[in-house]
């Protein structure tokens, strides 16, 4: 599958092995199941690479004091989850914090009029004060969704967000949820995502994927006609529009997307979601729950696809037809054939810009595996790769796309990363707001990898010339160029040069 | 029915989603989804709800609310009590509860400051809300100690381990006897609850929390006419602290800024990461025990530290948010009276500078309505500035605002024919904000980047003058305080205002007749 590479095994091994030896024992112990080395292991097995257990530990408590990357489930649930679901009021039940570092930072792009009919970029929080905690926050959580009816009247329903709190003190949302839905008769969907459960916001994910089972499906009649092509894409939060340049394409081919989980989408998108043909999973990570649920009750089929750079906008988009049959597939070669001129003019534009430009990421849900191929549409290598909170699976599926090599990282720490990037340095490191400046200030150049800088959307024909242009714009500015004062010795390690050719 | 689709991407002129979806193509594509899939509202609904929120009717009931907050402008105490630390040399947060808060706080700031922002984790789960985080206390600090060489660790909490009694001194004592750090080492800590007030008083708790874990015991012999200065929550600590020590220096003054983190939110890049930089170092703090005076820049910042600070003997007094003429008057008069050093002339011909623009632009600023928003001590602050101007503060705004702090405002209010007409909101947010702009507009909103919903829905330009700011960069670079800052505030409104009016004159042939050259 694409570029033919292999990373530099040996130094990886080394760097490792350095970081490992600055921890105290017990932490340099838990810490070495996280980092690990790609190794073909075996050479017969060809595609059927996928990464085991062995190799790299995950989905493990993070260390205390190490400084994790990783969130909670809160934000798991609200941020990830159920956030974006517009039509409703997603209420961060407890104090004020986490519903306000969460305001709007997903990007989670939507069309609607905002505080009437959409709420996504809004922050409603009880506010938990003392005496709530002393006292109970149920009676103020009932209060709530009363002020909520008479002030926003035309929410699709309402859910509500727990943090750490609520899950402490003994609340029964469950119990005002059901009271309220009913005096209402609206779906208010309590998620127990409080912030200390599990390892990561990966519970939160898992939890938000049981509330939609427990609290929206099975509930009204839908009244729904459902067609022969009908899908739902699952697991799309239409980051910068991502899930509207999938869609785009999944309509051309000649689908029905009957629902978009969760970015841009209505509660009816949701309820209805059981009548569709098959589920398309984007992340797999925060929603593989629910498919496996509607696989199993409803007997709809599930497949996992990939809209970053075309070798793999192809191949998912043959693979999604094949399940619908020759005339499914004979549009989607046209389809294909048509973008072929937009993709072969966007890497002949950039591919000469990027060749053999390195880069790290570290990210969460599917991209640390996901968007490897897109990079090396463009000729670009990736030399180390991390998940903040996958689980083994996510690494099997890994094994499918790194090469041999690659430098692996499972819920690194600041130290690590900080220490890894600076052994290897790579052209470009792909990650979060919290990695962007430290890399930044090394003088490597960085693209955020979960927000894509305010930029996007990334899937898609039509998201991937925005992420070459972006690779491009990151790498090639001339700013790093300057950061050495000319009248400085360079007796220094000369930093890498990355002026534009 | 098949589609027929051109294509609005191209590899010469590539439209990210700005453009993009504004295409006919996904135009197209997102008003059939709407029709088909999402059951929306009939149009005319949404429209009469929408009409609706402009009422007085709907305020009455947005302004009744009880228990439902909307868009509060306020965070949690230990972002404050994170913000706090970094102003601390070689200082490293540690924050004792849920790891995702951590998380939180890093990326708050660091999206305002565009600047890295480290803090740890004590990472507790399940098991440690049942049996408590002392485990993870003592393997924490060991890491976090060996990992990252700080010379301090600043502890604070989340509600977590808040709720369920967490005591931090008991946990660090424990800590070091098992060895995690050095006996000596220093470990101040606050508790910081996030369901009480917010993180003006996490700021106040940890700055409280260092002072007191070098001072107690200590023997204070008083060195007259020194002086200590808290600046509080800041976002725009980096172009404030560094103004502030420019005065102070002019003045000749011997002084110590406890908790500065200009330079930790604003190191430079030249190919190195500076995991900390700057702050005030450990043996200034110790030292300040002696000053003769500590003065708080931020009175609802410190209301806590300045009662230690008085319990140790220090004269106290506190500001809010020197900013504009009077303010700043009076905040370098009591500098001189206590250091007995003159106010330089160098500093007069600043005043006379920013009285002298004032007075050049007053006919742009006279009359204008401002509805302000932010941490009580700026709101203050901005509302005294723009009487000083000519102006109208009409709405005062301050989710985290007391019943004092209502009084004080009020009291300010009353001294200026300007402030007749205002009205002062403690405890409100900016959904109650939205209604009060609909009912009584304004010509101008003075805010963070939250405010930005407000420009849309409302129409009321936006200055952005407070943290956070996440949509425009660098702003945070200049000073606001001071004579000189207030130069700085004063420009940002004026701009404002010129750019709208040219903006509302540019119709050619239809409004341009006023489109001034010379303003």
């Amino acid at each position: 599958m694409g570029l033919d590479y292999e990373n530099d095994g040996a130094l990886h091994a080394k760097l490792i092995e350095d970081v490992l030896s600055q921890y105290p024992d017990k932490a340099a112990k838990r810490r070495k199941k996280h980092l690990s080395v790609v190794t073909s292991k075996d050479e017969a097995g060809g595609e059927d690479k996928g990464l085991s257990e062995c190799d790299v530990k995950s989905n493990i408590k993070s260390i205390p004091g190490v400084m994790t990357i990783r969130g909670c489930a809160y934000a798991g649930s609200k941020g990830v989850v159920w956030g974006p679901v517009k039509d409703m009021v997603h209420i961060s039940h407890g104090p004020v914090g986490c519903g306000q570092y969460s305001w709007s930072q997903r990007r989670n792009y939507y069309v609607g009029t905002t505080g009437i009919d959409t709420f996504v970029t809004m922050q409603f929080t009880s506010d938990f004060q003392e005496k709530d905690i002393v006292f109970g926050g149920d009676k103020k959580l009932e209060k709530i969704i009363d002020e909520i009816e008479d002030l926003f009247p035309l929410s699709g329903g309402i859910s509500v967000q727990s943090e750490c709190p609520i899950g402490l003190i003994g609340d029964d949302i469950e119990a005002v949820s059901r009271k309220k839905a009913k005096e209402h008769e609206k779906t208010i969907v309590p998620v127990r995502c409080e912030g200390f459960r599990g390892v990561s916001q990966s519970l939160g994910h898992h939890i938000a994927n049981d509330a939609i089972r427990d609290w929206v499906f099975d509930k009204d009649d839908v009244a729904f006609e459902s067609g022969p092509y009908d899908v739902n894409v699952v697991g799309d939060y239409n980051i910068g529009g991502d899930a509207w340049a999938s869609r785009i394409l999944l309509e051309e081919i000649g689908l029905r997307v009957v629902g978009n989980w969760s970015g841009d989408a209505t509660l009816a998108e949701i309820e209805r979601a059981p009548k569709a043909k098959l589920n398309l999973i984007h992340c797999y990570r925060s929603m593989n729950y629910i498919c496996r649920h509607m696989e199993e009750k409803y007997g709809i089929a599930w497949m996992e696809y990939n809209f970053f750079g075309p070798t793999q906008i192809e191949a998912s988009l043959r693979n999604i037809a094949k399940h619908f049959g020759p005339e499914i597939e004979e549009k989607t070669e046209k389809v294909i054939a048509k973008y072929r001129p937009l993709v072969d003019a966007v890497i002949a534009k950039y591919r000469p810009r990027l060749e053999g430009r390195t880069v790290m990421l570290y990210v969460g849900g599917l991209r640390p595996r996901h968007v490897i191929t897109a990079y090396e549409d463009l000729a670009m290598v990736i030399v180390g790769t991390g998940y903040e909170f996958a689980h083994n699976d996510d690494y099997q599926r890994t094994g499918h796309y790194v090469k041999n090599g690659t430098l692996l990282y499972d819920d690194v720490t600041g130290y690590e990363l900080e220490k890894f990037i600076e052994g290897i340095r790579p052209d470009l490191v792909g990650s979060g707001i919290k990695e962007k400046y430290p890399v930044q200030k090394m003088g490597i150049p960085f693209r955020q990898m979960h927000s894509w800088d305010y930029s996007g959307p990334y899937h898609g024909y039509d998201g991937f010339a925005i992420f070459a242009r972006d690779m491009d714009l990151a790498i090639n500015n001339p700013v790093w160029g300057l950061y050495r004062a000319p009248w400085k010795k360079m007796k220094d390690a000369p930093l890498r040069a990355v002026a534009a050719e | 029915m098949e589609k027929v689709t051109t294509m609005p991407q191209s590899a010469e002129k590539v439209l990210d989603h700005a453009p993009l979806f504004r295409e006919p193509e996904y135009r197209q594509m997102l008003a059939e989804k709407k029709l088909n899939f999402e059951c929306p509202h009939p149009d005319q609904i949404v429209t009469d709800q929408r009409e609706l929120t402009k009422t007085w009717e709907y305020r009455e009931k947005n302004l009744a609310r009880e228990a439902l907050v909307i868009n509060p402008a306020k965070a949690c105490q230990p972002l404050g009590a994170v913000f706090a630390a970094a102003g601390f040399e070689r200082t490293m947060s540690f924050v004792h509860g849920s790891q995702g808060c951590v998380a939180y706080y890093r990326s708050h700031l660091s999206r305002h400051f565009k600047e890295p922002s480290s803090a740890v984790s004590s990472s507790m789960t399940e098991d440690a809300a049942v049996f408590g985080g002392l485990k993870n206390m003592v393997d924490g600090l060991a890491n976090t100690y060996k990992l990252y060489d700080p010379k301090m660790i600043a502890v604070s909490t989340t509600c977590m381990a808040e709720v369920i009694g967490d005591d931090l001194r008991s946990f660090i004592e424990n800590a070091k006897n098992e060895g995690s750090v050095p006996c000596d080492f220093d470990v101040p800590f606050a508790h910081t609850p996030a369901f009480v007030g917010s993180h003006v008083d996490g700021y106040d708790g940890m700055v409280k929390g260092v002072l007191e874990h070098f001072w107690k015991g200590s023997e204070r012999s008083q060195a007259a006419g020194t002086i200590n200065i808290i600046p509080g929550f800041d976002g725009f600590c980096v172009g404030n602290n560094r103004e502030l020590k420019r005065l102070l220096d002019l003045m000749g003054v011997t002084y110590t800024v406890i908790q500065d983190a200009s330079d930790q939110f604003d190191t430079p890049s030249d190919g190195e990461y500076r995991m900390y930089d700057g702050g005030t170092k450990i043996e200034d703090v110790k030292g300040a025990l002696n000053a003769e005076a500590t003065l708080s820049l931020q009175h609802y910042n410190t209301r806590k530290t300045l009662e230690y600070c008085n319990e140790v003997g220090q004269a106290t007094a506190s500001f809010h948010y020197p900013l504009g003429v009077q303010a700043t008057d009076e905040f370098l008069m009591k500098v001189s009276a206590i250091s007995g050093q003159e106010i330089p002339e160098t500093i007069r011909m600043d005043r006379g500078r920013l009285v002298d623009a004032m007075a050049d632009s007053q006919s742009w600023l006279h009359g204008k309505k401002y509805a302000i928003y932010g941490d009580p001590d700026f709101v203050y602050a901005m509302a005294r500035f723009v009487m000083e101007t000519g102006g109208e503060p009409t709405h005062c705004l301050a989710t985290n605002g007391t019943s004092t702090w209502e009084a004080e405002m009020k009291e300010l209010l009353a001294s200026s024919s300007f402030g007749q007409d205002a009205q002062v909101w403690a405890g409100k947010d900016l959904w109650a904000m939205r209604s009060l702009l609909f009912t009584e507009p304004v010509d101008l909103l003075i805010g963070n980047s939250y405010g930005k919903y407000l420009e849309r829905d409302t129409g009321t330009p936006l200055i952005r003058l407070m943290f956070p700011i996440f949509d425009r960069h660098h702003h945070h670079r200049f000073p606001l305080m001071g004579y000189q800052g207030g130069l700085r505030v004063l420009t940002t409104i004026l701009d404002k205002i010129f750019d709208k009016l040219d903006r509302e004159t540019s119709e050619t042939g239809v409004t341009d007749y006023s489109y001034d050259l010379t303003r």
